[in-house]
């Protein structure tokens, strides 16, 4: 049954590419949608109280500066709304908020909710009111998702335009995403999610008492209105600590399934938008089969890891896999497809305890995020690195058939070649030495609460990729509620969402300007299987050059550890 | 929606001079207003409107599906409780708190390798085995022993209920077949006949317990 719900996801979010892929294309090249009548008078007053000229276009870097003081203004309201929170009305009751939201701990959800990573240093029944979560979070989450798929657009017409010094204007790209995208499909999917038993209301938490004369306190909120956008805009912060674990956050496996087509569908359709801006649809298809063929081959690794009982158990007679911090609806398909949706994703919404999985489990979950957030990815910013490794994949076939290198008849010279090897390098530049920092330092280490060893060292990895991936996702065995991780983590997210968005946003200002070469015979056609392959090992090579010995050291220490076995 | 070629409309654009240019200068009141005004779209407006259409459509969702007893709210008919008497049907582990506290979700984060996990799980093995009076040989299904990563898993499995049933009929003095008939009355199939996993809902099937074989007095919690 499984592999029926993992072949029906695929099959959904390929065959939706196409037609979601049109509509972002129509909507971001501002032609007819079927919701423009309601929509535009609505846009149009935007504009006018914005002070937004629509039709002016910007430049890369103004482009790219708008992007950055949005970000940055995003994240000081989050920061004043976080500590002023305790004087803000409506529920919950302050008895319930357990942890207390230190500075360093409103610094780090400021920087996390403004650049879609969404790590969740709190659990957000005990720490948060309910306006926190609504006029902070929710709105962060819609905004910041919006920003990065304004980016991601942008960084598109670069390539299907042709000697323009413009890339759009960020204010409309962003308000359209909003309008025309995430706000009707939140609408639409919270409603769903409340008919399934998403929790809507504002009411103080409840005091049950259970069958057996306990007392139970059930948090409650306005838990539908962020939900859905978490997974939408590639955010992943969830309303409640054991985020889509939480029966109330996602209650039954149809939650769940649309959660995850949420986060998955509409980059998955960013390729063919691609392709249909640019006028060569294959080109877009190529790069689609690109993610599909690199999440298949994670899923089914992910679900061989899990699917055994784990080795430890195995001689106290029990049966039924590794469910250990898994839920009973989701069971192991469930929660497999959603670590691998979400790790892919860019998206923190676990909905199964990571920390639990096994090595190999992990390893996939881990790899996912160092290769950049590629496979499908976030929302906009996951097209973007992978054009980026297309582009690699391009320079080293181009050099070695002796020609210049070139992409869709865009060429790639010395000044291009340089940027897109900064984009490459950050990665690694800033989670290597963070989390050689936390391994050698007392403060690192004392985030290792739960787990050690070849498993401490993974959850310390896990936690910078996350952040600098813009995941969020966590290995929950880590206590990273620390002066320590709360500022570290947020320079790694900072740099996760900044400095690539500036390179791609820089390089695709560089080729708006080039005209387009006609393709000749000596082309290196980008629409073939060939050029999959290419892309593909580019990925690959990139990601495993500089971190496999980070990985040796973590997750295939713990799993070659003696007492191994494979099933 | 125009297809293929006709999207190099925006490379064939007049000279790039033409286009009116965004000043840097101007972009900052934009900036400012949009954070303020879609803060407050998104994160005010939104969810009103949300509310206003879906709380009028489903009020038992919205306001967290909770059951009411004789005397006040009893639960929630998605979220567990923990059951320690021999005449309840048992729900998997938690981590929660000190177990099922809905105002602290999460799950013990312990890895395969950790010793405390086998520690952990050896123990509910062996009071799973001793609850319920079974033969060393049978299997015990791995949701009775595991934490789930909630802490409020409402669910157990199949197999899990059934090895309870032979317990609970005799403390309850139900016919067996009668309490494995209640079971697959209180059993959920997968959606949409594939998505997830068949499972019983544990506290809507000892409220029916409850219901029809009221419980004897000597045990634990009242």
């Amino acid at each position: 049954m499984r592999w029926l719900e993992y072949a029906v996801f695929v099959g959904l979010v390929v065959g939706l590419a196409r037609p979601v892929g049109l509509y972002l294309a129509c909507v971001f090249e501002r032609e007819k949608t079927f919701l423009d009548p309601v929509l535009r008078p609505v846009e149009t007053l935007l504009y006018r109280l914005l002070r937004v000229h629509p039709e002016q276009e910007m430049t890369a870097p103004v482009y790219l500066i708008c992007f950055l003081i949005f970000t940055i203004l995003g994240m000081a309201l989050l920061f004043l709304l976080l500590l002023c929170q305790q004087s803000l009305p409506g529920g919950p009751d302050s008895r319930y908020l357990t942890t207390p939201l230190s500075a360093d701990l409103a610094i780090n959800t400021a920087v996390s909710f403004s650049t879609t990573t969404t790590w969740q240093a709190y659990g957000g029944e005990s720490t948060l009111r309910y306006l926190s979560q609504l006029v902070g979070l929710t709105a962060q989450s819609f905004l910041a998702g919006a920003a990065g798929l304004a980016i991601g657009i942008a960084f598109l017409r670069g390539f299907a335009r042709e000697k323009a010094a413009t890339l759009g204007n960020f204010w409309v790209d962003l308000v359209r995403g909003l309008l025309w995208i995430l706000l009707p499909l939140s609408l639409l999917g919270g409603i769903v999610l409340v008919w399934q038993g998403v929790p809507m209301n504002l009411s103080p938490y409840v005091e049950a008492r259970t069958l057996e004369g306990e007392t139970q306190t059930i948090a409650q909120g306005l838990v539908a209105a962020l939900e859905f956008i978490k997974n939408l805009g590639s955010n992943g912060g969830g309303f409640f600590n054991a985020n889509a674990a939480h029966p109330y956050a996602n209650p039954t496996p149809l939650t769940n399934f649309l959660a995850l087509l949420a986060i998955a569908v509409l980059p998955a359709a960013l390729p063919i938008t691609f392709g249909q801006m640019v006028g060569r649809p294959r080109a877009g298809w190529t790069l689609l089969a690109v993610m599909v063929v690199l999440f298949v081959a994670g899923l089914i690794v992910c679900d061989i890891a899990e699917r055994p009982v784990p080795v430890e158990l195995a001689d106290l007679s029990v049966a039924g896999g590794n469910l250990e911090g898994k839920e009973m609806r989701f069971g192991i398909g469930g929660s497999v497809l959603a670590a691998v949706v979400t790790s892919n994703g860019a998206t923190g919404s676990y909905n199964s305890m990571h920390d639990s999985y096994q090595p190999l489990g992990v390893l996939v979950l881990l790899v996912n995020m160092l290769l950049g957030e590629v496979v499908f990815g976030g929302l906009g910013t996951g097209l973007a690195s992978l054009i980026m490794i297309a582009l690699v994949g391009s320079f080293m076939g181009g050099l070695m058939v002796g020609r210049t290198p070139e992409y869709l008849g865009k060429t790639i010279t010395a000044a291009e070649a340089k940027l897109i090897a900064l984009y490459a390098l950050i990665t690694p530049l800033v989670v290597l030495p963070l989390t050689s920092w936390a391994l050698v330092t007392e403060s690192g280490r004392a985030g290792l609460t739960t787990n050690g060893g070849a498993r401490g060292f993974t959850e310390i990895l896990f936690a910078y990729a996350s952040c600098m991936a813009n995941n969020g996702q966590t290995m929950a065995g880590l206590n990273a509620n620390s002066s320590f991780y709360n500022l570290t983590t947020a320079v790694a997210m900072l740099a996760g969402r900044l400095a690539p968005a500036a390179l791609a946003i820089l390089l695709a200002g560089r080729i708006a300007a080039q005209g387009r070469k006609p393709s000749t015979i000596g082309t290196l056609p980008c629409d073939t299987a060939t050029f999959a392959v290419l892309t593909l090992g580019a990925a690959l090579l990139l990601g495993a050059l500089c971190f496999l010995p980070a990985l040796a050291l973590g997750p295939v220490a713990e799993q070659l550890q003696p007492g191994t076995r494979f099933d | 929606m125009s297809e293929a070629s006709e999207t190099i409309a925006e490379g064939q654009e007049p000279s790039p001079l033409s286009l009116p240019r965004a000043e840097l200068r101007c972009q900052v009141l934009p900036a400012i207003l949009s954070v303020l005004l879609l803060t407050v779209a998104t994160g005010a407006s939104f969810p009103l409107v949300l509310a206003a259409l879906a709380r009028p459509l489903f009020p038992y969702q919205s306001e967290g599906s909770l059951i009411a007893g004789p005397d006040g709210v009893i639960g929630s008919a998605l979220l567990g409780q923990g059951f320690s008497g021999p005449g309840y049907f048992h729900s998997r582990p938690s981590a929660a708190g000190n177990g099922y506290d809905a105002t602290t979700s999460g799950g013990t984060n312990l890895g395969p390798r950790n010793p405390k996990l086998r520690d952990d799980v050896r123990q509910h093995v062996a009071d799973y085995r001793r609850q319920n009076d079974l033969s060393p040989k049978t299997l015990v299904p791995i949701d009775a022993v595991t934490h789930s990563g909630s802490g409020l898993d409402p669910h157990i499995s199949l197999a899990n209920a059934l090895l309870q049933a032979p317990r609970i009929a005799r403390i309850r003095g139900l016919d067996e077949e009668r309490v494995r008939q209640m079971i697959s009355e209180h059993t959920q199939q997968r959606q949409l006949g594939f998505l997830g996993e068949v499972r019983v809902s544990v506290l809507s099937l000892n409220l029916a317990l409850d219901r029809i074989a009221p419980h004897p007095s000597a045990s634990s919690g009242r």
